[in-house]
């Protein structure tokens, strides 16, 4: 019973909570005992969290013998990102130069999530700073596709799409500063979702670039995916770009029908670059939705190839400007040096990763006096003609369609050699964050054994519109029930 | 490859973000940056006189709130992180040589 029930989705483990079936005790120790047999492998955590968690769990099963009614996501199992804010609980980032921190308080996420009575499992593996798409750049561990152990599980926030794709907790949340959701979930055969800028507090998230960072989540199905969202989204006056929006009830839109919803495919996103075998997977996916009765046309984003130099000038002056924190002051790794400049500069040299310093260095370059104009004020012009382009789909369009990701996981290595060609790998992604609009990813299908996903965008705060079609999708297709056999068992409902 | 950037405006830019780099880091970073900006050199293309520029995606204006004595960390806890903090001070390296 309980190794069966880490498979199932947060909906089916609500029930089975509900009716007793299984107490959340007994969730909550297959998923340590799940993480004890995989994770050696996989290294999806860094952190686990046994005994709080047992006692989470202990507090919830209290409610049930009680029956008390239980919330969505009440007593289900979960993992945070370790860029988020946990207090009492270490939040390295992957980095030596947090690798002590412990908050003195909690992220909004974080309290939300524990105010729903979620049970915190452990913080995940990431790229350090959440600078990557490979999670090759933790300091910490190398985090392995569960699909296949030679090859990346995506980044940056790949520890928590493996931790979900595994069946290490039962969602999890990632951030996404330029497709750190949705390319690991792509990778890993999951269900990622990007919201709008603003939706989703930040509170608590150590900074990357603070305008295009977004907090969302990992899960294994749609429905979960609107559920968890319901949970952490909605103003939050601690955030001063939280928006004060009308928030829905995202289940809502869980419908299975997507007649008549005009759907555009930007052709830029299937240009040089893209493999032919998922370009080939999405058109088999696109196909579906026009057969359910979706208007499907082509359309343009013109500025497309222009996002990833506009996305990098930009993420990388407000980093340069964010990292300026980590001066071995006040937290932190912090290195002996005779005078204080001295002890900045060594701190920094020796507390940050290759990654973080080279990010570091464009973006100051960038800001610098002389360059100013020339880089990140013309990126930040380019970066409203990209907007210009989605306010101009979506007159025409409900949602746009792409490819999450232009091939499917790489192996390890493969790209870390040259910084550039790891940053052209983003350029489905970092148009959406440039625009601040919503983005999920979802199971579209496998190319060699290796998942692929679909990409849909939404006009911002219509996480909605992007839920139904994913929904109808997913009602339609079985991709999603397929899982990754580790250790020669075979998992759940399905086989590849 | 265009030497946008040369080893001096590493060693600038290094000195500029507290980063004390090596030789075998000033070096690569000299070419990596300047493969990084000879791609980014394809904006130039665009004619954006009159573009205004976006700071974020979503418009958002100052938030304020009433100027009111509210709870915060105590003192404490808002030293337990620090590397060398003492008598509720943060102890840092002496500031000057001279």
């Amino acid at each position: 019973m309980e190794s069966v029930s880490i498979g199932k989705s947060v909906s089916e483990q609500h029930e089975l909570l509900v009716h007793k079936d299984v107490s959340s005790t007994e969730l909550t120790k297959a998923y340590i005992a799940r993480i004890h047999s995989v994770d050696p492998d996989l290294q999806a955590y860094l952190t686990v969290l046994e005994d709080k968690a047992l006692a989470q769990a202990a507090e919830i099963d209290r409610k049930i013998a009680h029956n008390e009614v239980l919330g969505a996501l009440e007593g289900i199992p979960m993992a945070l990102k370790d860029n988020m804010c946990t207090e009492g609980i270490r939040t390295s980032c992957a980095s030596k130069m947090l690798e002590s921190f412990i908050p003195p308080y909690n992220a909004t996420v974080t309290d939300r999530l524990q105010a729903a009575g979620t049970i915190l499992l452990g913080k995940v593996n990431m790229d350090e700073f959440a600078m990557g798409s490979s999670t090759e750049n933790s300091y910490f561990a190398k985090t392995r596709n569960p699909w296949d152990l030679e090859r990346v599980p995506g980044g940056s926030s790949g520890g928590a799409a493996v931790a979900v794709a595994a069946d290490e907790a039962s969602f999890s949340l990632g951030s996404d500063t330029g497709g750190s959701i949705r390319q690991p979930a792509s990778f890993c055969g999951v269900v990622g979702m990007k919201p709008t800028y603003g939706a989703v507090s930040r509170l608590g998230l150590i900074a990357f670039a603070s305008s295009l960072d977004q907090i969302g989540p990992f899960t294994k199905t749609v429905r979960d995916n609107a559920l968890v969202l319901n949970a952490i989204a909605g103003y939050d006056p601690l955030d001063s770009t939280s928006v004060a929006y009308e928030k829905p009830d995202y289940t809502k839109f869980l419908v299975n029908n997507v007649k008549g919803l005009r759907i555009g495919i930007p052709r830029e996103y299937y240009g040089e670059g893209i493999d032919p075998e998922v370009a080939k997977g999405i058109q088999a996916g696109i196909q579906t939705l026009i057969d359910l009765g979706a208007e499907v046309s082509e359309c343009s984003l013109p500025h497309t190839e222009y996002a990833i130099p506009a996305y990098y000038l930009i993420a990388t002056a407000e980093a340069s400007s964010n990292l300026a924190r980590y001066d071995g002051v006040r937290y932190g790794y912090r290195a002996e040096a005779e005078d204080v400049l001295g002890m900045f500069k060594q701190t920094r040299a020796e507390g940050f990763g290759p990654e973080v310093k080279r990010r570091i260095m464009l973006g100051t370059y960038a800001l610098s006096s002389g360059y100013y104009d020339a880089y990140y004020l013309k990126a930040q012009k380019v970066r409203t003609l990209i907007k210009r382009d989605f306010d101009q789909a979506f007159e025409k369009f409900d949602v746009l369609l792409s490819p999450t990701a232009p091939t499917t996981a790489f192996k390890f290595g493969e790209k870390s050699a040259d910084p550039l060609t790891m940053y052209l790998s983003d350029i489905t992604t970092v148009p959406i964050n440039l625009a601040g609009i919503p983005a999920i990813s979802i199971p579209a299908g496998f190319v060699k054994g290796m998942p692929i996903g679909m990409q849909l965008m939404g006009k911002a705060f219509d996480e909605g519109t992007l839920y139904r079609v994913a929904y109808t999708f997913e009602q339609n297709t079985n991709h999603h029930t397929l899982k990754p056999s580790l250790s020669g068992e075979v998992l759940a409902s399905g086989s590849r | 490859m265009n030497m946008t950037i040369s080893r001096e405006d590493v060693e600038y830019v290094a000195a500029l973000a507290r980063l004390e780099l090596t030789e075998p880091e000033i070096q690569e970073y000299t070419e990596q940056l300047n493969s990084i900006l000879d791609y980014a050199a394809m904006l130039e293309r665009l004619d954006t006189d009159d573009v205004v520029p976006t700071a974020h995606a979503v418009p958002i204006h100052n938030v304020l709130r009433e100027d009111q004595v509210r709870p915060s960390i105590n003192h404490a806890k808002a030293l337990r992180n620090a590397p060398d903090g003492d008598e509720g001070f943060f102890r840092v390296p002496r500031i000057s040589l001279t």
